[in-house]
C-alpha cells in the first residue's frame, strides 16, 4: 500500500432542516469547500479527480434511490468511477477508508469522498422508525424498534457490571455541548449542566434527550491524494499546505446484528482474542480483567462494542500505536449516545474495560482552557469530540464519518481558527489523531488514523 | 423566554396557484433566486409480503404456546432467538423446546418515546431475556413492572413467558412477566 494524503475536507451547515437546497447542492457546499481549501477552480479540480466514493444511509428518507449518482452527476462529475457504500452509522467511515483504498491500491491518484443525509424529510419519529428498519425485520424491529431503547439497555447492563452512572454519562453531554459552542458547523451549540441533562425528557430509561444526538440535513467532503496526486493539483495550481496529513492507519470491525447473538466469551478467549497488547502487557491490567470475570463479565455481551475493539486494534497496529491514550492527541468518535462514547473510550484502549464511566468525568478526553462548569479530578490528556461530536454538531448519518475526517484534518493541519472563526478548539500542536464510525449497537465500527507527515 | 411550542404536523389546505412575478423580466428572474422553496407532501405506503424462512417454527411454537430455541447439535450451543446455522461450526442447527427454563432479565430499558409504529405503546419496558443453558438472549416487552420505578435491580430478576391468546405472528407472541 502507499502513502494516502487527506488534503482538504468541507462541511455544510448541519440544520434540523435545508429545505432550501437539495441534497446534491448541499453537497456541493461541502464539496467546493474542499476544493477552495486548496486553491483551485472548480473546472481545474474535475478534470485532475480520478473519480469519487458517495456516501449515504438510507434512501427512505429521500424516497430516492440511487442518490449517489445524482450528486456524482451534480458535481459535474460523470463520467468519472464512483461508487456509493452504505453501513447504518458507518456509512460515512465507510466511505473514507474507500476512498483510502482507491488511492493506496493505485486505482486512483485523486479521489473525492462525499457524503449526506437529508433527514428533515419525514417527521422525527417516522425518522426513527426507518432508521429502527436498520435491526432485524423479523426478530428485533417489531418488538418495538427504537435504537435509542437499544442502546439503552446496553447501557442499563454496562451500568449494572461496572457501576457507570448516569451523571458520568452526563458528563460527555455537557463537555460535547460546551465544545460546540465554538464550533459554527454545530446544530447545537449550548452550556449545559449535569442537572440539565437529566432533567430533559427521558427517552428511554436512562437516556434523556441530551443523552441522544439528533437528526440532521448535511453533507462533508474530503479529498484524497497519492503522492503523484498531490504533485498533479499542484502542478495545476493548487496551494497545498505541508506538513501534508497522512491516513496512516485504518481497521474495521463487525459483530452481530441482533446484539442478543454477542457472545459472552470467558477470561482467556478476551486475552487472547480482544485485548490490546498494551492491556496483556501487565500484571495490574490482567488482574483487573480477572476480577472483572470473577463479578461475572463476559466480554462483549452487550455492554461492549467488540466491532469498535477489533478497529481500533486494527488501525493501531497499522498506525504503530501501543499507548493509544499517549500517542493520540485527539479523537473523534461516534457519540450518538453519551453512553456509547464512554463505551468507546473502552473499545478503543483509551481505558479499561469498566473504567469508561469514571474516565468519562474525570477530565482526561476534555478540552483545555474551557470552562466545562465541572468538578474534573483530572487534567486533559486526549480530548475526545472537540468538534461537539454527533450530540452537538448533528448526524446526517452518510455525511458523519466524513465530518469527522474534516475536522481531524483542519485540527493536524492546525487550521481549526481559520475554519471555525475561533481557536478554542485547536488542540494545541495535534500531530496525531483518530476517527471513529459506528453502526447501530455496533455492528460495523470503523477507525482511521490520521497524522501530520513526519510525526514519526 | 420559554422554549414551549405547538408540535408540528403534516397536512393542511390544498392550495391552486403559487405566487410568480407576472413578467419574467431580469429583475423578476433574478429575484427568483431569493424565495423560499416550495415543499410539498409525498405519500408512500407498501405492503411486504414478508418470509420468516428457516425461523417460521419459532413462530408457530409461538402461537402455540412453545418457546422454542436453536442448538448446534455436537456443541450445544443455544440461541435464544433463533439461528437456523451456527455461527461458529456453520452446520444446521436443531429445534429445541425452551419454555419452561429458568428465566431472568439480562438488560432492560422504559421507552418514552419510540419510532412512530411504536408511540402509541409508550411507556414499555424492552428486555434482552436470558434463559438457564442457553447461550444468548432474547428481545421482548417486560409487562407488569412498574416503568415509573425502574431501577438497575430489575437485571437479574426471575421472569416467565407469557402468550398472546390470539397470535399475531410476531416475536411479541411472547412477552415476559415477572415470576
Amino acid at each position: 500500500m502507499r502513502p494516502v494524503y487527506a488534503l482538504s475536507g468541507g462541511v455544510s451547515k448541519f440544520a434540523k432542516a435545508r429545505p432550501d437546497k437539495t441534497f446534491q447542492a448541499i453537497v456541493k457546499e461541502a464539496y467546493d469547500y474542499a476544493i477552495a481549501d486548496i486553491g483551485i477552480d472548480f473546472p481545474t479540480f474535475t478534470r485532475a479527480v480520478d473519480g469519487s466514493v458517495a456516501s449515504y444511509f438510507s434512501d427512505h428518507f429521500s424516497r430516492q434511490l440511487m442518490a449517489g449518482i445524482m450528486a456524482q452527476d451534480y458535481l459535474g462529475l460523470v463520467p468519472k468511477p464512483s461508487h456509493r457504500v452504505e453501513g447504518g452509522g458507518a456509512t460515512g467511515g465507510l466511505c473514507f477508508q474507500e476512498a483510502w483504498k482507491s488511492i493506496a491500491s493505485g486505482h486512483m491518484d485523486v479521489c473525492a469522498a462525499y457524503g449526506f443525509e437529508t433527514m428533515s424529510h419525514v417527521e422525527t419519529w417516522k425518522g426513527n422508525e426507518f432508521i429502527a428498519l436498520a435491526s432485524d425485520v423479523s426478530w428485533d424491529y417489531p418488538v418495538g424498534g427504537f435504537y435509542s431503547g437499544y442502546y439503552a439497555m446496553m447501557v442499563t447492563r454496562h451500568m449494572k457490571e461496572y457501576g457507570t452512572t448516569v451523571e458520568q454519562m452526563a458528563a460527555v453531554s455537557v463537555k460535547n455541548h460546551l465544545n460546540a459552542y465554538h464550533n459554527p458547523y454545530a446544530q447545537k451549540r449550548n452550556r449545559y449542566t449535569i442537572d440539565d441533562v437529566r432533567n430533559s425528557p427521558m427517552v428511554a430509561w436512562p437516556l434523556t434527550r441530551l443523552d441522544i444526538c439528533v437528526m440532521s440535513d448535511g453533507a462533508a467532503a474530503v479529498i484524497f491524494a497519492s503522492e503523484e496526486g498531490v504533485e498533479r493539483l499542484e502542478a495545476a495550481g493548487a496551494e497545498i499546505p505541508r506538513p501534508l496529513v497522512q491516513v496512516t492507519g485504518i481497521g474495521r470491525g463487525t459483530d452481530a446484528m441482533r446484539m442478543s447473538d454477542r457472545p459472552h466469551v470467558d477470561y482467556e478467549t478476551f486475552m487472547q482474542d480482544y485485548a490490546t497488547d498494551q492491556e496483556r502487557a501487565t500484571e495490574e491490567t490482567r488482574d483487573h480483567y480477572r476480577a472483572l470475570w470473577e463479578r461475572g463479565t463476559r466480554y462483549p455481551g452487550v455492554h461492549s462494542f467488540r466491532a469498535g475493539r477489533t478497529a481500533g486494534n486494527m488501525a493501531y497496529k497499522h498506525a504503530g500505536i501501543t499507548d493509544p491514550l499517549a500517542e493520540l492527541d485527539f479523537v473523534e468518535l461516534h457519540d450518538a449516545y453519551t453512553s456509547s462514547e464512554l463505551q468507546t473510550y473502552e473499545d478503543l484502549g483509551l481505558c479499561r474495560y469498566g473504567e469508561g464511566g469514571a474516565f468519562a468525568a474525570s477530565g482526561k478526553a476534555f478540552m483545555p482552557g474551557i470552562d466545562y462548569g465541572l468538578d474534573l479530578t483530572s487534567d486533559p490528556v486526549c480530548p475526545v469530540n472537540p468538534s461537539g461530536g454527533l450530540i452537538a454538531c448533528g448526524h446526517p448519518v452518510g455525511a458523519t464519518g466524513l465530518m469527522q475526517g474534516v475536522f481531524a484534518i483542519w485540527q493536524l493541519q492546525n487550521t481549526i481558527g481559520k475554519h471555525f472563526g475561533d481557536e478554542t478548539l485547536q488542540v494545541a500542536d495535534a500531530r496525531r489523531g483518530a476517527i471513529h464510525s459506528h453502526a447501530g449497537t455496533g455492528t460495523y465500527v470503523t477507525v482511521s488514523i490520521l497524522e501530520r507527515e513526519g510525526n514519526r | 423566554m420559554s422554549d414551549a411550542r405547538r408540535e408540528e404536523t403534516l397536512g393542511g389546505f390544498v392550495v391552486h396557484g403559487v405566487p410568480f412575478p407576472v413578467e419574467t423580466d431580469p429583475d423578476a428572474l433574478a429575484f427568483l433566486k431569493r424565495m423560499t422553496p416550495i415543499q410539498i407532501e409525498q405519500q408512500y405506503s407498501i405492503t411486504y409480503l414478508h418470509s420468516y424462512g428457516q425461523d417460521s417454527p419459532w413462530f408457530a411454537g409461538a402461537s402455540n404456546k412453545k418457546l422454542l430455541a436453536s442448538r448446534e447439535p455436537d456443541s450445544g450451543y443455544t440461541y435464544a432467538t433463533p439461528r437456523g446455522h451456527d455461527m461458529y461450526t456453520g452446520r444446521e442447527t436443531e429445534w429445541i423446546d425452551v419454555t419452561d427454563r429458568k428465566a431472568t432479565v439480562h438488560a432492560f430499558t422504559v421507552c418514552y418515546f419510540g419510532s412512530e409504529e411504536f408511540l402509541p405503546d409508550t411507556p414499555f419496558v424492552l428486555a434482552l431475556i436470558e434463559y438457564e443453558g442457553v447461550n444468548t438472549l432474547f428481545l421482548t416487552r417486560l409487562i407488569g413492572l412498574d416503568h415509573t420505578q425502574a431501577s438497575l435491580e430489575w437485571i437479574g430478576r426471575e421472569v416467565q413467558p407469557r402468550f398472546l391468546r390470539n397470535s399475531k405472528l410476531k416475536p411479541t407472541d411472547v412477552y415476559f412477566v415477572p415470576a
